[in-house]
């Protein structure tokens, strides 16, 4: 990939940092006390997930990482891999379970999802805000006052685990916010 | 998306002209006179760290636009003017972010005859007068403001415990920094969101003797210069010196930054020669003092950043 200077850091740049693709969240132009000037920057790395704060020296060359959002479609899992398909070229893609991480509780076959891809392998996948799974396993025993508001933990087909309301029962459909991870509605 | 329209609201630039009305009230109630400076010139700066636009064709050579009004107002000092100001705009390459634009309005003034203590006062008393809230003024030199803040003598701290306490501190940094850039770094995250909050306005003053630009170094401790900065809601304000007058001393500063430049691999830039020309003829004791107008018009009207105050910043000049 191509390299930039200080003076194209945007919110959203995505860069090689240590061998890691990152994107630029934070980047604030500083000249301190008649010295030479900074670039203060904040930067996901986008593998490890960790966020640092890290100060270039203004005008250094910084490597970029080809990384790009793309929606895809999520077609299905071999146990190994997830597999997702771009609609219009019908190309297909494979994550590992890094890259998937928690979204695999929320994949539905044919789901638009946001696939992060840099040089053109997975490395991120967000499923769609909302999503509607069943509920494969939840004690049916548990009824008490529903108007209380009392919860009990449900597994749904997916195998996400999700804390619902007492009514709640095996087969039931459910809008699941993926976002917090939490019951929304009765679908 | 176009970007045709303004990024201050109209609302802003009425007010923005009522506060500039008001400066030059301030300055005439003082006797202080107004003056205009070329804002193109044969010369730019040495200084280290400045990147001045250059102009290819210009009195059949290069021409620079000014980093600031400095040099021709002091060869008007030394002309015998007696106290001025200018609000001109000057400009600096590659400085662009929420509180710079590589174009911006400076407003300069020297005074003949004080010192950097007295000026201090009388910086206070325009953003006084300019508030419509009744001020404070705080004074820390830059001693006591690492000391107060970090617990650290920053004229006396070893080189290896200030890199230690920066990587520390401030996360990632890169390879290579100077002394001067790790207490610049400490002093920008660590200390000035800090200053001048709520109704103060913080001064500090006697920076170390190696960032001292064209301040005269202080006679009681030579380690430290007659400079200060002004502080206001965490925001860097203005930056004033008690001048450097003699004329050898600030021609060897000037060498020295062309060295340092040489050193950085950067473009040596010209000594101005009018300039030092001036301050052989004699230059008044005075202090001056350099604030930047755009930022002074944010604090005032409460606006969070510099282009919320400009008509077209760069990016849609």
């Amino acid at each position: 990939m191509g390299t930039i200077t200080t003076n194209d850091l945007r919110n959203g740049t995505k860069l090689i940092l240590d061998g890691e693709p990152c994107t630029v969240v934070d980047n604030q132009f500083v000249r301190p006390g008649k010295g030479q000037a900074f670039s203060k920057t904040k930067v996901l790395y986008l593998l490890t997930g960790r966020t640092v704060e890290k100060t270039f020296k203004s005008g250094e060359s910084i490597e970029t990482a080809d990384v790009i959002d793309t929606e895809m479609e999520y077609i299905y899992n071999d146990g190994e891999f997830w597999y997702f398909m771009d609609a219009n070229t019908f190309e297909q893609v494979q994550a590992d379970g890094n890259a998937v991480g928690e979204a695999k509780n929320y994949l539905i076959e044919q789901d638009k999802c946001q696939v992060t891809l840099w040089n053109g392998s997975p490395i991120s996948v967000t499923p769609p805000n909302f999503v509607v799974l069943e509920v494969t396993d939840t004690d049916p025993g548990l009824r008490g006052d529903t108007s209380s508001g009392g919860s009990k933990p449900a597994t749904m087909h997916t195998g996400a685990v999700v804390k619902v309301p007492l009514f709640v029962n095996i087969g039931d459909k459910l809008k699941i916010d993926t976002r917090s991870g939490e019951y929304v509605s009765r679908a | 998306m176009s970007n045709w329209n303004p990024t201050a609201s109209i609302e802003t630039l009425k007010a923005r002209a009522k506060i500039m009305a008001r400066v030059r009230e301030f300055f005439a109630e003082r006797d202080i006179l107004e003056v205009e400076t070329p804002l193109l010139s044969r010369y730019g700066v040495t200084d280290r760290f400045m990147k001045s636009f250059k102009v290819n064709d210009y009195m059949g050579s290069e021409g620079y636009l000014q980093t600031s009004p400095e040099y021709a107002m002091k060869r008007l000092l030394a002309a015998g003017s007696g106290s001025i100001y200018q609000i001109c705009k000057t400009f600096r390459q590659d400085e662009f972010g929420s509180r710079h634009n590589p174009e911006f309005t400076m407003l300069e003034w020297y005074v003949e005859g004080y010192d950097h203590h007295q000026l201090m006062t009388q910086v206070f008393d325009l953003m006084d007068t300019l508030s419509e809230k009744e001020l404070t003024p705080v004074k820390l030199s830059y001693q006591e403001a690492f000391e107060q803040y970090l617990q650290i003598d920053p004229l006396t701290i070893e080189n290896s415990k200030l890199s230690k306490l920066s990587h520390e501190l401030l996360g990632e940094l890169p390879e290579d920094l100077e002394r001067d850039d790790y207490l610049a770094l400490l002093f920008e995250d660590q200390i000035e969101p800090k200053l001048g909050l709520g109704q103060e306005v913080c001064f500090i003053h006697g920076y170390p003797a190696s960032q001292a630009a064209l301040a005269k170094l202080d006679p009681s401790d030579p380690r430290t210069a007659c400079r200060f900065e002004v502080y206001w809601h965490g925001v860097e304000l203005a930056n004033g010196f008690y001048e450097l007058t003699d004329p050898a001393e600030q021609y060897e500063r000037f060498k020295k930054d062309n060295a340092c430049r040489q050193q950085d691999g950067k473009p040596l830039m010209s000594i101005d020669s009018n300039f030092i020309v001036a301050l052989e003829q004699g230059l008044p004791e005075c202090s001056g003092v350099a604030l930047g107008v755009d930022r002074l018009v944010m604090i005032l009207l409460e606006l969070p950043e510099i282009k919320d105050v400009l008509t077209f910043p760069s990016d849609r000049a």
